[in-house]
């Protein structure tokens, strides 16, 4: 399953990234924040309009926004 | 010792490094040219416990040394003393975020890495412990090599400790910078350094959890946002009301003593009709700045700002932007030019110049002097639902105005000039902070400063310039003073041109000195009503009846229409040519503003004359 189809609340460990799917600025970002291979993550909020972008992603103590194309290159295992 | 002394904080964005820079320096802080909220060089005096004085830099928030926004290769060359005319830093202070102590520690090792002389302030430990969280400062102190001092800005905990160990720090040799360590490694040491130092860990119910469960509601957020906009717009109007009624008395007595006090010369009117009249008409603005740039200060440091560009970012998406542009376009609605400068935390290269180049429509404070004079003239003070005036809401219409027009900007520039793949949306959600009054009551200090300055200098010097041009040469008998005056002449070869959208010669008059900075376009309405009139009781109409007498609605409107665009502002010119490397840009984005609003203000025009206004 991909994170963005991760149900809300429910936690996940990523277990593969497609990283030259993204922009590679974007990707050194996602790293910096710890969002990479091994991260515990779960989903805490949905975009308000169309389509449901962005997420709100829950990692550690932080909340990281992100669009969901960036989520959509992250594979999840819930946990 | 060599010349200056840096002590340069460091850390994540978020990390609580503005508040402990404001708590550690008070009110002793230099910022160059404007400041974006952790964009610009903030610099601060330190006294150390030997009485020595260090300089205090607020380096701008940072994930790493490798750099992925403009923001953060300012950090990266100041750390490792690459960046031009700054001496490298003597001390670094790294800042870190005591609840989000494994994150904030991947940067942190980096910074140590390096072997200056650092210190580390494990800040906000109180949030921390709010959230259930014990940590040992001796562990990690242990774990890192380097001192580590609790600290808790808005409290004032810890600040003495935390100087005495930059001065201790300064003493000491820088060591051999190790060797740099790959991101997963830091990772990993991050996790076990965390793990150690951490006592103890409740699974608590956390406030900020909650708070975003309601400002990120489906239906309530935006509505939340909604409303906390309009109530922003309304307070700007009706708070600032007595107080700038206040100034504007103050301003009418100085007036009149300074025409007692001397004797009737062209000297006096100078000071009078030129320099009171014009300055004062944009002092009297002041109040509504300050409110303005409250509820922005004030949302940035609670935490909120960051919640509204998440609920926006859709919206942004939808003409190729992101939630990123949110925030410096929200700033750009007190002036633009911190705005622009707070769009380098943008990543994406046509993401940001776009921001940019729309960033002027974002109605900024300067042109609420403009607006208010022009719909307290011509728009009826009447409620039209409560608390809420007619007024108010018009107001209201012409920001919204400006957004709607930014935006379709926005979506043609994507698809012309800026084109590209649409950017990405990746923020760091803060969490959320009760504002320290003193945090706002500084950062307030410097925005009115700014303003007050502006209004000391470019203002009064064009002032002082238009009273020259409108008063020279002298009139003969029978002829008017600014149908004689070089002003009025240059203005009726300009009315010629915006004649066909409704503006008379005092506008067109108005406009030339307007490109100074855009509040100039009602002090010089003051300056040349107050030179026309003659006769000393017409002079002491306000500014607001003369327009009334002398304008039609259409016209009004119109010249509504055009600040909605108008280019005017030699600031904000130029900071665009600073930002973009040229003058390519700014050149496109006066060109673009200018045909835009002689087009809407003809548009306007031309339907209000249609529909009989």
């Amino acid at each position: 399953m991909t994170l963005d189809l991760l149900p809300i609340g429910q936690r996940a460990r990523i277990v593969a990234v497609d990283w030259d799917s993204l922009v590679a600025e974007e990707a050194q970002r996602l790293q910096a924040l710890g969002i990479d291979v091994g991260a515990r993550v779960a989903i805490a909020h949905r975009g308000i309009f169309a389509g449901h972008d962005p997420i709100a992603l829950m990692i550690g103590r932080m909340n990281v926004a992100l669009r969901r194309a960036h989520a959509r290159a992250m594979t999840v295992e819930p946990v | 010792m060599e010349g200056r002394r840096i002590a340069a904080l460091v850390g994540n964005p978020n990390a609580g490094k503005s508040a402990l820079f404001n708590a550690l320096t008070g009110a002793r802080q230099k910022i160059a040219n404007y400041p974006g909220v952790t964009v610009e060089r903030k610099a601060g005096r330190l006294i150390l416990p030997s009485g020595a004085p260090i300089e205090l830099t607020d380096l701008p928030g940072s994930y790493g040394l490798a750099a992925t926004s403009p923001d953060e290769e300012v950090t990266r060359k100041v750390i490792l003393g690459e960046f031009p005319g700054e001496p490298a830093p003597s001390v670094l202070v790294v800042v870190l975020d005591a609840s989000n102590l494994e994150q904030h520690l991947v940067f942190a090792q980096e910074v140590i890495a390096l072997g200056r002389p650092a210190v580390v302030a494990l800040n906000m430990v109180d949030l921390a412990e709010r959230d259930g969280l014990v940590i040992s400062a001796d562990a990690l102190q242990e774990a890192l090599g380097v001192p580590v001092i609790e600290t808790v800005a808005v409290r004032r905990r810890g600040l003495a400790e935390l100087t005495a160990a930059i001065g201790e720090a300064q003493e000491r040799q820088h060591g051999a910078p190790h060797p740099p360590v790959p991101l997963v490694e830091r990772r990993v040491t991050a996790h076990a350094i965390a793990e150690a130092a951490i006592v103890s860990e409740s699974r608590r119910h956390r406030l900020h959890a909650r708070l975003d469960r309601l400002f990120l509601h489906p239906w309530l957020g935006p509505l939340i946002l909604f409303a906390l906009l309009f109530v922003v717009f309304q307070a700007v109007f009706t708070w600032a009301t007595p107080f700038a009624d206040g100034l504007e008395g103050a301003i009418g007595w100085l007036i009149d003593l300074t025409k007692a006090a001397l004797p009737e010369s062209l000297l006096r009117d100078l000071l009078t009709d030129g320099i009171l009249s014009g300055v004062g008409s944009v002092v009297v603005f002041l109040p509504q700045i300050v409110i303005l740039f409250f509820f922005i200060l004030a949302m940035e440091a609670s935490g909120y700002m960051a919640r509204a560009a998440f609920l926006m970012d859709r919206l942004m998406a939808g003409v190729g932007l992101s939630g990123r542009s949110f925030i410096p376009l929200l700033s750009s609605f007190a002036c633009a030019i911190p705005g622009i400068m707070a769009t380098r935390s943008i990543t994406d290269p046509k993401d940001r110049l776009t921001t940019i180049l729309i960033a002027p429509l974002m109605t900024c404070s300067a042109r609420l002097p403009v607006y208010a004079v022009i719909i307290a003239a011509f728009i009826p003070n009447v409620a039209i639902w409560g608390p809420v005036g007619l007024q108010g809401l018009v107001l209201l219409g012409l920001y919204v105005f400006g957004i709607i027009a930014a935006m379709a900007v926005a979506l043609v520039l994507r698809h012309s000039v800026t084109k590209g793949a649409a950017s990405g949306f990746i923020m760091e959600l803060p969490k959320y902070q009760m504002p320290r009054l003193q945090d706002l009551l500084i950062g307030l200090w410097q925005r009115a400063w700014i303003f007050l300055r502006r209004a000391g200098t470019i203002i009064f010097m064009v002032t002082v310039a238009l009273w020259l041009l409108l008063n020279f040469p002298r009139a003969g008998e029978g002829q008017s003073q600014v149908d004689a005056s070089i002003a009025g002449r240059i203005a009726n070869g300009l009315a010629v041109v915006v004649e066909p959208i409704g503006f008379n010669r005092d506008i067109a008059l108005s406009l030339i000195p307007a490109m100074a900075a855009r509040e100039v376009a009602v002090s010089s309405l003051a300056t040349s009503y107050a030179v026309a009139e003659t006769d000393e009781n017409a002079q002491a109409q306000q500014l607001g009846d003369r327009l009334k007498a002398d304008w039609t609605l259409p016209t009004a409107l119109a010249f509504l229409a055009w600040f909605v665009f108008a280019p005017q502002c030699m600031s904000t010119i130029a900071v665009t040519r600073r930002e973009t490397n040229g003058w390519k840009w700014p050149g496109f984005m006066l060109l673009y503003l200018f045909a835009l609003a002689y087009i809407f203000a003809g548009i306007t025009y031309w339907s209000a004359v249609a529909l009989g206004l």
